[in-house]
């Protein structure tokens, strides 16, 4: 098969596209092939553009590209803007009764395949609805590939919907397979076949890989109000939560949201709330109650773009320094940003043990890009995830203080209906028995016992990771989910000839910097790529290191990064 | 351990303007707690922003002082997961009625096992004492030195509307009264609210201990029948008399939280949890 191909759907929302894009992939992700599904949408919930592509390999793929090999149009609209995408000799699959398409009317070269979806729908299925389902199955003819893969998805997808909405989804896909096969019986030139090394993979969007490692790590509470992009994750813990004895509320805004979590985890559960940018703002209070009294607590912020309601359905890394500094007064900042979905699942899991370990509030971030993208995943090792937490003493204790001061800044815990270990916890600045002090002394004791958390929680957390050639002519930095497609324009730099390597920060907070400036000393070149216009990491790698990266890829236009935008950068600066 | 009074002090001895309404909240809080016959430990006790939540310091009970205005949620999520818990908020008429007012509305419409007691002096206390949302129309103060413009909020008839299950007014002046309505407010199962007239003897000199004292009467010695929501709101919009005791109280099956999963595995527990299921449904 091809070395790498794309494959796009597009149509109005409500079209079905998500799930066909998903349905596709997981046909793909059970042949043992790898993909990276991208899906973009207007915040509508009929109408507008919506698309979803799906980057397919034999080996490792990790985002989405420009050139589209194939591309599936439910109506007009997607052929005329994702026209100049199309590769030499790609494939347009459309529906002739409703598009009228020409070589040349599109003056491309580009091989045409009219597949009358509502009418192959209505006769297999008599529903117009099942014209998605027409579309896939034509995709599986025309890449040549395997039709059962796409069934037994498929059935199991509809699996609790009955017999006849199973087969009136099978059938309307059988038959646009079929016809692609008996009318355009000459092969087209990208296939898609089975990896010879069969792996079991599987594909997850990041919100689901998070889920999952949070509720590994023995997350027990959710709370979350409806924002894109955490609303699936909201979706995902609720589904998960009769099976996992989860607690999973929905609150009547963000401060309730942050709060209830708060109550929760004092109340001795692992607690987990989530939202974006602007449910963070109102969040932002209840962050610092949770530092102040020193109760554990994930807070996921998944970005989109901003300010204000912005760009509710895109993607962007513009709340970096938002979350460095959220909430007022001074204590711990743990912020993280893991790159992919293997790193959303260990470090959701290792995040509940930071928050647990050192009681006190986390921050993981994630944006559209990250939590609604879909990829294929080798393996989530859950031997990998242990808990740690802190000491909670046995009823009784004698001469029990809550807030102890101690070396490392943790104190034993107690929870609130243990029979003897009563205590009080205080927004209010406190003394060792949690009660309000306004004493110099004590408060300088207290403060300072809470920031003594941040320098252990940096040596319990791995430094970011240097990627590619040791030696190498450029090093690019990045943070969170531009990961993906760095490490895809590394492998492409290289084919090219060209060197270059990446460091990936995860932890903006504590910042390795140390490890970081070992990373990027001398002369050599250096590349920062970002989704914001102020290059806010690098802005922090200069605070805590001196090091000045000048060299900048900045987007935020709402698209996440594409690797053959990094490479066109790194050429430019390299001058070759 | 048996309960007394004094057992329940925390040693830190109260910092209230002497004839501060709270004394005697607090005293009836206890008095209430003694004749509950719950344990200490399976008491817990949120409270809000301002002078009634020094409380914090005074009460030797689990305690969360948490911010202004939200006291609930911090409740309500531990009620989630602790169940045995008996939860009561302490809050003000700033905390509940202004800053923290939509989670008052949320939670009356969920029916938590949970009792709110809101400590209503009609003022910002503790920030030199601007009018409060219960403050009277023409209340003059330094942020309001025309007198308020704004109309008072109906605590009683918001709740009664709102799906309390419980409705009750105390006032800090009658504390036999007070605990009494406190003890039943927690007995309740489902949620209930006691608002409590607290006269703040440094800032509101119109709402003071005498003016109360010429206004209330109690509906238990006026024939009220709580049961009845229409009359109970009727009771709650009258002006010339101020009325106390329980307004309005419903029978309740369920509560929020029996209706919510099984009781979580708090952190003493085993944590980690296999989720090769989640693992499988993605293949």
């Amino acid at each position: 098969m091809a070395q790498k191909t794309q494959w796009k759907i597009g149509g109005e929302a409500g079209f079905g596209i998500l799930s066909s894009g998903q349905v596709f992939a997981k046909a793909c992700t059970r042949g043992g092939l790898n993909v990276f599904g991208y899906v973009e949408y207007p915040s509508l919930i009929r109408g507008g553009h919506n698309t979803c592509q799906t980057t397919i390999s034999e080996g490792k793929v990790r985002s989405q590209i420009r050139q589209v090999d194939v591309l599936v149009a439910l109506n007009k609209e997607t052929i005329t803007l994702h026209l100049d995408e199309l590769s030499l000799g790609a494939a347009i699959i459309y529906d002739p009764d409703k598009t009228a398409a020409t070589n040349e009317e599109l003056k491309r070269d580009v091989r045409l395949f009219p597949v009358p979806f509502s009418k192959i729908a209505m006769e297999a299925a008599g529903q117009e609805l099942m014209s998605n389902n027409v579309s896939i199955g034509a995709t599986i003819a025309v890449y040549d590939y395997d039709i059962d893969l796409l069934l037994s998805v498929i059935k199991e997808q509809y699996l609790k919907k009955g017999e006849d909405i199973i087969s009136k989804n099978l059938n309307s896909a059988r038959a646009g397979y079929e016809y692609v096969k008996k009318n355009f019986p000459e092969p087209f030139k990208y296939r898609l076949a089975k990896a010879k090394k069969q792996a079991s993979r599987m594909l997850f969007s990041g919100n689901e890989a998070l889920g999952t490692g949070a509720i590994a790590a023995g997350c027990k509470f959710y709370s979350g109000y409806p924002m894109t992009p955490t609303s699936s994750l909201l979706h995902f813990m609720a589904g998960n939560e009769k099976k996992y004895g989860l607690i999973v509320k929905q609150a009547e805004d963000e401060i309730a949201v942050v709060n209830m979590a708060i109550g929760a985890s004092h109340a001795g559960a692992r607690a987990m709330c989530a939202t974006s940018g602007g449910g963070f703002c109102l969040m932002t209070e209840g962050y610092g109650l949770a530092g102040m009294t020193e109760t554990p607590l994930v807070i996921v912020l998944g970005m989109r773009g901003g300010p204000s309601t912005g760009l509710p359905t895109w993607t962007e890394q513009a709340d970096l320094k938002f979350a460095l500094n959220a909430s007022h007064g001074e204590f711990p900042r743990v912020v993280f940003a893991p790159g992919d979905m293997e790193e959303l699942f260990y470090w959701a899991a290792k995040a509940h043990n930071i928050a647990d370990k050192y009681q006190t509030p986390v921050i993981l971030m994630t944006d559209k890009h990250l939590a609604e993208s879909h990829a294929s995943v080798e393996k989530l090792d859950q031997e990998k995830i242990t808990v740690e937490r802190s000491q909670i003493v046995p009823d009784n204790t004698q001469n029990y203080l809550r807030y102890k001061l101690t070396d490392i800044g943790v104190s034993p815990r107690a929870l609130p209906g243990q029979p003897g270990n009563i205590f009080v916890a205080n927004s209010d600045e406190h003394d060792e028995r949690g009660i309000s002090t306004e004493e110099k002394a004590m408060r300088m004791q207290m403060f300072d016992k809470r920031m003594r958390k941040l320098a252990h929680i940096t040596k319990d957390i791995e430094p970011p990771a240097l990627y590619g050639p040791k030696r190498a002519e450029i090093t690019i930095i990045g943070w969170g989910s531009t990961k993906g497609a760095i490490l895809d324009a590394i492998g492409g730099l290289s084919e090219q000839g060209i060197k270059a390597n990446f460091l990936h920060i995860i932890s903006a907070s504590p910042l390795h910097s140390e490890a970081i400036a070992k990373a990027l000393k001398g002369r050599k070149p250096k590349l920062m790529v970002e989704l914001n216009s102020t290059a806010q990491m690098a802005g922090v790698i200069r605070e805590h290191t001196g090091i000045d990266i000048p060299n900048r890829l900045l987007k935020y236009d709402g698209r996440p990064i594409y690797p053959e935008e990094v490479i066109q950068k790194v050429r430019q600066v390299l001058n070759r | 351990m048996t309960i007394n009074p004094q057992s329940l002090n925390s040693g830190v001895f109260p910092n209230w303007c002497p004839g501060c309404g709270d004394f005697a909240i607090f005293a009836s809080i206890k008095q209430m707690l003694v004749k509950l016959e719950t344990p200490i430990e399976n008491n817990f006790f949120v409270y809000g922003i301002g002078c009634h939540g020094h409380m914090v310091n005074f009460m030797k009970t689990y305690g969360f002082e948490g911010l202004h205005g939200r006291p609930i949620p911090v409740a309500e999520g531990a009620k989630l997961v602790n169940k045995s818990l008996n939860v009561i908020v302490v809050s003000g008429d700033g905390d509940t009625y202004g800053e923290g007012m939509s989670h008052l509305m949320h939670i009356m419409r969920r029916n938590f096992d949970i009792t709110v007691f809101v400590h209503d002096n009609m003022v910002y206390g503790l920030t030199l004492g601007q009018g409060s949302p219960t403050a009277q129309c023409g209340f003059k103060s330094r942020s309001t030195p025309e007198g308020l413009i704004d109309h008072p909020v109906n605590p009683i008839a918001l709740a009664i509307a709102g799906g309390a299950t419980f409705v009750a007014r105390g006032f800090a002046g009658d504390p036999v009264h007070l605990q009494n309505l406190m003890l039943e407010a927690v007995k309740h199962k489902g949620f209930s609210i006691v608002d409590i007239f607290q006269p703040c003897v440094t800032f509101n000199h119109i709402n003071t201990y005498q003016w109360f004292r010429e206004k209330v009467y109690k509906l238990e010695e006026s024939g009220h029948n709580p049961s009845d929501k229409m009359e109970a709101l009727r009771k709650a919009f009258q002006q010339d008399k101020l009325p106390i005791g329980i307004f309005y109280r419903e029978e309740t099956e369920k509560t929020y939280e029996e209706q919510t999963a099984t009781q979580v595995p708090l952190l003493s527990e085993q944590l980690k949890t296999d989720i090769k299921d989640i693992l499988e449904s993605m293949r």
